[in-house]
């Protein structure tokens, strides 16, 4: 059995400890915000925060992450929430379904830089596709939310 | 004619979806009037609904699907303006695949232009019967009464819910003549409005095919032939079986249908993982079949020999010779463009359950109705007994209108006897799919001295996508032809030909169709001989496009050259095309109509270490009347990168009649750190609807060719960039 600790709640699930987060996420657990979009880390769709840092769930080994503090789209930390405020009045999403991947990789990057610069989040964001094409969109959101943070 | 009735009492309100109590429009839709029954119906076939119930909530069924398109919320704000509703009471229901919505196949960029009067019809009905029925209440007379965001408000000042009213108003007959709300008064067409999903979108609850769980759901992966149409010779599935959570292997059929499923081998688990390891695990020795010999390099060889040969004429004016021997300049071009893959971020997946002789299916699909037709077939069914519930969409850009992949699941539940869900994996979608055709196309015009196109001949050669509905067919349909023959350019000798292109994968249709590769060619075709004029390009194809005029087209929406040319000049106006760029900076310029609508693009670029780095893209789509311009301008943001995509790095090969591509890994999207900023403008306009989702693509691809010729002298005739190490 194996305990994990998702968006503040525990999991105990029997799974085998190499399959990847992403489906203990979707199919064992039930939380389906998580999306599958490749399987080998190349669009970000699948990305979970692991101790507030972006991580593909798709590449990440449950067994690894036992003991620490998984944060899904259904999570409610501080950043996350004001990103999503931001991606409603920015109207981001088209299909929506690499937004929580999206949202979950921007959350990681105002995790650990407060003032980001076009490039930074370029290089954060670059690991995430979006096949509408809503990049701008997601550009502008970010640069919002951290305005509107600057301003608290 | 449109007919609409008010279906509050009739018995079957109960079978759509829709709970009984409220005042229920419903409406009998025909398209384009084409199909008008002679004279007495006897029976009333709704097709469309929209239901008040008597807490004042308004419900509109959607019955097309959304995919990003934003259907959900324009068709609704269509209805709910004319009702004067108030846009915080209105939900949306979605529809289950059923003919009596009408067609529900959402492509072609038609929902809005297809639906948008009726719609209206709808919401104008509702709100004139509202109206009758407060002035019945009050025993005034209907004048002294008016509609008022989800109220009717007497001139005394006194007013009634739109709920308070329900009881009454569904008693009423449907109004004969219909007055509808003066386009200035409107408070959502024409404006805009955020996605009524937005916060579903945001918060990860909006639930795709993908996400439907089902008790017991048995998650299934399927091994497929690498070769188009090969089959199973035999197989292994020891390993497989020793995976945790495989429960099962079985061999499946093909289905020689245009969406029949592809056959293989199914591997039954309890999880996808599982599933995906199992089929991993699988040993299996394949019949290649005809297909094993595809090999894309080599075809791409055979189809350029071709347009470099006499066609079958698809068109022809004047004498192309008579003006290629009596010209000043003669300029010949051959274009090369390879397959593509839609690659949704959602891969194919469905979820179906069969249960004697019903089947329940939950599934992300832009046609559900050729999905229930298709299942109903494959079960010998009748098709009431199969039921298609529309998910969200997690892209589609026409994958997924086609249903191979719902009637696998419904294959595989009967066998098993179990709630299943196929899903792909994203090796199966680049590798299964029913690619954008492969296409070779010869160009050749003549200049007179003054620089005016005297002739003109474009020449395709491209596996039709009529192949995967006529196996054997290896010559396009009129409509593909169309979009080379219908250039409304005032060029007096002017010939479109077509050459043999026999299909050796699935072709389909995929977002902007045939006016990927026509718009590419002639697009950078007429900056080629904008400059062997030594004419600008925007001066050259004003005067390329010729006089105000309606092209006949033959299609009931016709072709307004005027509108053509305007777009392009606003397009050029708010890029400053001709004024000073930052040093090292260029623009290109491309126009195309497609889907009704006009769309030009200038792209602005510079090169940054001998790679494209573009900066800005200004587009102008005029699509008649803007119905939601949030939605208008996020499509044609995304039809930019979708089109920057293609142009970088969109290329589909075959070697020995196997896809050689992967994932997003070897078939590449844009990224964020390569976006342009997108710059949209909408042209005012009182015509009617045309389409969004599509026009806006075909423009990219060559104005980035015709602005990297701009700044480095060097032309590009053939996609993708990555191939010539420029991206």
């Amino acid at each position: 059995m194996t305990t994990l600790l998702i968006n503040k709640k525990k999991y105990t699930i029997d799974v085998d400890p190499e399959m990847p987060l992403l489906w203990a996420i979707r199919d064992t657990i039930g939380l389906t915000g998580t999306k599958f979009g490749c399987g080998i880390g190349a669009c970000g769709a699948c990305k979970v925060l692991v101790d507030n840092v972006a991580a593909y769930s798709c590449l990440t080994p449950v067994s690894t992450v036992v003991g620490k503090n998984i944060t899904t789209i259904e999570g409610t930390t501080e950043n996350l929430q004001l990103l999503q405020k931001s991606w409603e009045e920015f109207n981001v999403p088209q299909c929506g379904y690499c937004q929580p991947g999206q949202l979950i990789t921007a959350t990681s990057l105002l995790n650990s830089n407060k003032n980001p610069s076009d490039n930074d989040i370029d290089d954060a964001m670059s690991g995430n596709i979006c096949r509408c094409g809503t990049y701008q969109r997601i550009k502008s959101a970010i640069k919002h939310t951290v305005e509107l943070k600057k301003q608290r | 004619m449109n007919e609409i009735q008010n279906i509050s009492r009739r018995a079957f309100i109960k079978n759509m979806g829709l709970a009984s109590g409220g005042l229920i429009l419903a409406c009998n839709y025909t398209l384009f009037s084409q199909d008008t029954e002679s004279g007495n119906v006897t029976e009333f076939n709704p097709n469309l609904f929209v239901q008040l119930n008597s807490d004042g909530s308004l419900i509109i069924i959607a019955s097309r699907s959304e995919m990003g398109n934003g259907v959900r919320t324009s068709l609704t704000s269509v209805v709910a303006d004319e009702m004067e509703a108030d846009w915080n009471r209105v939900s949306v229901k979605q529809a289950t695949g059923d003919a009596k919505y009408g067609d529900q196949n959402t492509d072609g960029s038609r929902s809005v232009a297809d639906f948008y009067d009726t719609m209206r019809t709808m919401g104008a009905m509702a709100r004139m019967m509202l109206i009758t029925a407060a002035a019945k209440k009050w025993q005034v007379p209907e004048s002294e009464c008016k509609a008022q965001n989800h109220f009717i408000v007497h001139s005394s000042g006194k007013k009634l819910g739109y709920g308070e009213l329900v009881d009454l108003v569904k008693t009423l007959p449907v109004p004969t003549t219909i007055s509808y709300k003066n386009p200035k008064d409107f408070k959502y067409i024409g404006k805009t409005l955020k996605s009524i999903d937005v916060k579903d979108f945001a918060n990860g609850s909006a639930i795709y095919g993908i996400d439907k769980r089902l008790p017991n759901m048995k998650v299934v992966a399927i091994a497929r032939c690498p070769v188009t149409f090969g089959t199973v010779k035999s197989f292994d599935k020891t390993a497989a079986m020793k995976i945790r959570g495989v429960i099962d292997v079985i061999e499946i059929p093909r289905i020689e249908k245009p969406f029949g499923p592809l056959g293989g081998v199914a591997v039954i688990a309890s999880n996808t993982w599982a599933a995906f390891k199992g089929k991993e695990a699988l040993e299996i020795q394949w019949n290649y079949g005809k297909n094993e010999g595809y090999d894309s390099e080599k075809y791409m060889v055979e189809l350029t020999e071709r347009v470099h040969k006499a066609g079958k004429t698809e068109k022809a004016i004047g004498d192309v010779n008579k003006a290629f021997s009596e010209a000043a300049k003669v300029i010949e071009s051959t274009f090369q463009l390879p397959h593509l893959a839609h690659a949704p971020m959602e891969v194919p997946n469905a979820v179906a359950w069969v249960q004697g002789d019903t089947c329940e299916v939950w599934a992300p699909t832009q046609s559900p109705q050729s999905a229930r037709e298709e299942v109903s077939n494959y079960l010998g069914t009748a098709l009431d007994k199969v039921t298609i519930n529309v998910t969200f969409l997690g892209g589609g850009f026409g994958r997924k209108s086609k249903p191979d992949y719902i009637v696998e699941a419904a294959m595989i539940s009967k066998a098993i006897n179990a709630p299943v869900q196929v899903v792909w994996s994203r090796e199966d979608d680049i590798k299964h799919g029913y690619y954008h055709t492969v296409s070779s196309q010869y160009m050749k015009a003549s200049l007179d001295e003054q620089g005016n196109v005297t002739g003109w001949l474009h020449r395709s050669a491209f596996p039709s996508i009529m192949s995967t509905f006529k196996p054997g067919t290896d010559y396009p349909a009129g409509w593909e032809a169309s979009s080379a023959a219908d250039v409304p350019f005032a060029i007096k000798n002017f010939k479109v030909e077509s050459g043999q292109a026999p299909a050796m994968v699935r072709i389909g249709w995929m977002r902007s169709v045939i006016n990927i590769l026509h718009g590419f060619s002639i697009n950078v075709f007429a900056d080629e001989l904008a400059h062997a004029a030594k004419q600008d390009p925007l001066e050259f194809r004003l005067k390329l496009i010729g006089d105000d005029r309606i092209e006949d087209t033959k299609d009931p929406i016709k072709y307004n050259t005027a509108r053509l040319k305007n777009v392009l000049k606003m397009a050029t106006k708010n890029a400053n095309w001709g004024k000073q760029l930052p040093k090292g900076h260029a623009h290109g310029i491309a126009v195309h109509y497609s889907f009704y609508s006009y769309v030009a693009s200038v792209v602005e670029l510079s090169m940054v270490d001998d790679k494209v780095k573009i900066h800005n893209v200004h587009t102008v789509i005029d699509c008649g009347i803007a119905v939601n311009k949030d939605t208008i301008k996020s499509q044609m943001e995304g039809a930019a990168i979708f089109g920057m995509s293609l142009a970088y790095y969109g290329k589909i090969t075959a070697k020995d009649g196997a896809i050689e591509q992967n994932s997003y890994s070897d078939y590449r999207m844009i990224r964020m750190n390569e976006i342009p900023k997108v710059h949209v403008e909408i042209v005012e306009s009182s015509e009617r609807p045309t389409g969004v989702g599509e026009p806006g693509v075909p423009v990219i691809a060559p104005a980035i060719i015709n602005a990297i010729f701009k700044l480095t002298g060097k032309r590009y005739y053939n996609l993708p960039l990555s191939d010539y190490d420029l991206v």
